[in-house]
């Protein structure tokens, strides 16, 4: 039995310590805002906060967790992720909207880290997210934007 | 085939469907089919306005504004156009609207551009076919709403008015949902006029006015695709498929897979073997645990190496083919003061959508349900109806958004929705998602196919083109398909070409040949189909022939186009918006391309330095000619992604073969496009008046060759081989 903390509230699961906490989350859990898109840590789809850390959540066995504090997209808030989930919805962000949980998600943890960040510093964060509908355009403008609103 | 699934619908809604597959026809481009017994066939007489209650919208007593969809939503914003359609002439409170996916009824939801008999998404189509019968619905389901208020309030109809959902009649007013069900009961009116386009509110207006209904849940993570689809007692299969394309199951040995914790069944399908768990990761361990023996006697085993070397050895002969010829060529060429060669060579891509190909099956009661991204769904349901062994009537779809596409879900043989059925039906109907892998996403064939071009241009002692020819060497993405018969003719499938004849330059003599291979690697569209290498070709030869003649490219491909003002005033507009000829900084470079595709004409100027050997993006500015722009700010998405998905794979991407066997399996092999590689963009929409044509692919053509052409201002190199990052370019 793995006991943390999800999106605020204690969790108790009593699975295979090393199953992914991506399919623990999606298929014993029910939470299915965080994707799957490599199940090798090569596209950022699974994305969640891990003691507030950006980490892929196809790589973290559900082992790893115990006395952690995890957040999923389903859990985003505060003023940060306000501004982030504004700011995206105000530019219209997402295509498809497959990889956006992880974005977000990416988003919030540099900007509770970094409060106006460059464009290299929003390259550096974000690169490990691929979207393949290719709409980096309009999230290096709308974390800009989140920066603005936060500042 | 199709013809096949078609007669095996005969149990369903619309008898127009039963008709057989005669022919098609292809316009600038995009895909027509023709189809006997459909609407359009059966005479002159033009048909009664369709009841839009009958499908495209439902209102319900609550108010809700429901809108079915006749074409699937993979990230284009389809859902978004459609919606902006309709509410034009409903005028429906915007946030009273949803968009769902229509399915079953070929009837309403018949691709227009294609032939109108069948539904399906592709070809940038979806606002074209959409344009007049969406906006048509909503005029007349208006009207409708209109009469049933006049009749309950006795009141002349044209005295109500209509606004934001409520209908008003001096002090009376009501909301939509009270008169829907009369309204739907009502014979339907003949002559309702669509509005002006100056008095349109809603078409050409900006996100301010119509913000996308789905980004709020896109960001919240409360967007459901078909991997999230939840149903009581749901299983997860991992399929094991053949290793190499035209192998076929010999025997597996799944005893201790059987054994594994979660695991329901490993079971045999016509596709391949199937791994049943109660969650992924338990079918993906259990998986690790199967053997199997495969026959790979009809497997196609060349490596890439092999197959290109192949391929140049047929473009140095002729053609077998011609899919178009002007002139004295030979003539042309023996005249020419100076002649430019060149071979360019395109390797196999994947579409890899980063939501990876899925569908789920039901079957109870003898009624089946598929849930999946079904881009195709007439023929989705006919798979479905043979796989289950059950009439079409008795199979139900939902028509989820997909996690990207790309052209990947549009499949003739529907792979994974008949993956699903197949398993469902052997585990006695049980509800179950067949999910891929990544790897087996990328492994699993459907590729855009690889090509080479063999390009020679004669120009004469003042730079002139006197004559032009192209020999493109590849696989037909139509060949052994139900769209060979319309779509290939005399030898010359029409998606192989595209992009490459019929060009908006005027050549005294032109010569465009092609040459069909025979490889047993599966083919298929991928986002701008042909023009994802002749646009390339094409554009980054004649910078090579302009550059040979001394000219600016911009001039040099204006003076060609004085028969294509459309053409001419997008390059112009590109030109000027990107400051070309002006001054850049030091190390920075410009170069141009442009490419009609699916009747949309498309020129994007990019600005790059060099980095290493490889070129950075800073800026793309493009210009386009769409028709009228019903959603702009949805068009310059399209552009940016477009640009975006066309540069990763100019710069990154390629599947090898090794024997037969794809070598890449992940991102970390096939590599697309990253944030930190993304330049600025900045789209122009040249004000039109004429019909919309399609963006969803329309943006990827002119981006690699723009960019190439800027790579060899900025170093002198030409990348003739492609992507950029090829040893062989370094």
């Amino acid at each position: 039995m793995v006991r943390f903390t999800l999106n605020g509230r204690p969790q108790a699961l009593d699975v295979e310590a090393e199953m992914p906490l991506l399919w623990a989350l999606r298929d014993e859990i029910g939470l299915t805002g965080t994707k799957y898109g490599c199940g090798q840590a090569l596209c950022g789809a699974c994305t969640v906060l891990v003691d507030g850390q950006p980490v892929r959540a196809c790589q973290t066995p559900v082992g790893d967790l115990e006395n952690r504090v995890v957040a999923t997209i389903e859990g985003a808030a505060g003023r940060v992720a306000e501004a982030v989930q504004n700011a995206w919805t105000g530019l219209d962000v997402p295509q498809c909207g497959y990889c956006q949980s992880g974005q977000v998600l990416a988003a919030i943890a540099l900007l509770s880290e970094n409060r106006s960040p460059s464009d290299a510093d929003i390259d550096a964060a974000l690169a490990g997210n691929l979207c393949r509908c290719a709409t980096y355009h309009r999230i290096r403008a709308a974390v800009h934007a989140a920066a603005r609103a936060l500042a | 085939m199709l013809a096949k699934f078609l007669d095996s619908t005969a149990g369903s809604p619309a008898p127009s469907r039963r008709g057989l597959l005669i022919g098609a026809a292809a316009i600038s481009g995009g895909l027509m089919i023709g189809f006997r017994g459909g609407a359009r066939a059966q005479g002159a007489k033009p048909a009664a306005p369709a009841n839009p209650f009958a499908g495209y919208v439902t209102i319900g007593a609550d108010n809700s504004v429901t809108i079915h969809s006749a074409h699937m939503d993979m990230g284009q914003g389809i859902y978004h156009g459609i919606a902006t359609l309709v509410n034009e002439e409903l005028r429906a409170d915007w946030a009273q609207i949803r968009v769902e996916g229509g399915w079953g009824n070929p009837a309403l939801f018949g691709n227009v551009n294609w032939g109108g008999a069948i539904q399906g998404t592709g070809g940038s189509t979806g606002m074209q076919s959409s344009f007049e019968r969406y906006r048509r619905a909503g005029a007349v389901a208006r009207q409708m709403l209109v009469n049933a208020a006049a009749a309950e309030w006795k009141v002349p109809a044209a005295e109500i008015v209509v606004e934001r959902g409520l209908l008003r009649h001096g002090a009376r007013q009501a909301p939509f949902g009270a008169f829907a069900a009369r309204a739907a009961a009502l014979p339907v009116p003949a002559d309702v006029a669509l509005r002006a386009p100056q008095d349109w509110i809603y078409i050409g207006k900006d996100r301010d006015v119509l913000p996308k209904f789905d980004s709020r849940a896109k960001v919240t993570g409360r967007q459901d695709f078909t991997i999230d689809v939840r149903l009581p007692g749901l299983l997860t299969a991992v399929m094991i498929h053949p290793p190499l394309f035209g192998a076929t199951l010999k025997s597996f040995d799944a005893a201790k897979a059987r054994t594994m914790k979660g695991v329901v069944d490993v079971v045999a399908t016509p596709r391949g073997l199937a791994v049943v768990a109660d969650n992924m990761w338990r079918a993906l361990r259990a998986r690790e645990a199967v053997t199997a023996e495969w026959d790979t006697s009809q497997a196609e085993t060349r490596s890439s190496e092999a197959l290109m070397a192949e391929y140049r050895a047929l473009a140095a002969k002729p053609g077998v083919a011609t899919a178009e010829v002007k002139g004295d060529v030979e003539k042309a060429f023996a005249g020419a003061a100076r002649i430019v060669e060149a071979i360019y060579e395109f390797p196999y891509l994947a579409h890899a959508a980063l939501e990876p190909m899925n569908a789920i099956a039901r079957i109870e009661n003898g009624r089946v349900e598929v849930w999946g991204g079904h881009q195709m769904p007439d023929i989705y349901q006919g798979i479905a109806a043979r796989v289950a062994g059950v009439t079409p009537d008795k199979v139900t779809l939902h028509v989820m958004k997909t996690g990207g596409g790309f052209g990947r879900r549009a499949v003739i043989d529907g792979d994974v929705v008949a993956e699903a059925v197949a398993v469902s039906r052997v585990l006695g109907g049980r509800p179950v998602r067949v999910q891929w892998t990544r790897e087996d996403d990328m492994r699993a064939g459907r590729y855009r196919p690889a090509y080479i071009h063999r390009l020679k241009a004669g120009l004469d002692a003042a730079g002139n083109i006197v004559a032009w020819q192209n020999h493109i060497v590849g696989q037909s993405i139509l060949a052994g398909t139900p769209f060979e018969q319309g779509l290939v003719r005399n030898g010359v499938d029409l998606t192989s070409v595209e992009g490459a004849q019929h060009l908006p330059y005027a050549f005294p003599a032109m010569k465009v040949e092609l040459t069909s291979t025979r490889v047993g690697v599966p083919v298929l569209w991928w986002r701008a189909v042909g023009s994802t290498h002749t646009a390339y070709a094409v554009e980054a030869f004649l910078d090579e022939v302009a550059a040979a003649a001394g000219k600016d490219p911009v001039q040099f491909r204006l003076a060609l186009m004085k028969d294509h003002p459309r053409h001419a005033a997008v390059l112009r507009l590109a030109a000027e918006k990107a400051g070309w000829g002006q001054p850049l900084p030091a190390g920075r470079f410009r170069g141009i391309a442009i490419a009609e595709s699916f009747e949309t004409i498309v020129a994007q100027v990019a600005e790059v330095s060099v980095e290493g050997n490889l070129p950075r993006v800073h800026r793309v500015v493009c210009a386009l000619d769409c028709g009228v722009a019903v959603n702009p700010d949805n068009i310059r998405a399209q552009m940016e992604g477009g640009i975006g998905f066309g540069l990763g794979a100019i710069l990154k991407s390629k599947l090898t073969l090794d024997k037969g066997r794809v070598v890449e399996g992940n991102f970390d092999g096939y590599e697309v496009l990253r944030l930190d590689e993304m330049p600025r963009v900045e789209v122009h929409i040249l004000p039109s008046s004429t019909k919309p044509t399609g963006v969803g692919e329309p943006g990827v053509p002119p981006i690699g060759p723009a960019v190439a052409n800027a790579f060899h201002a900025a170093s002198g190199r030409r990348i003739r081989v492609l992507p950029f990052t090829r040893p062989e370019n370094a």
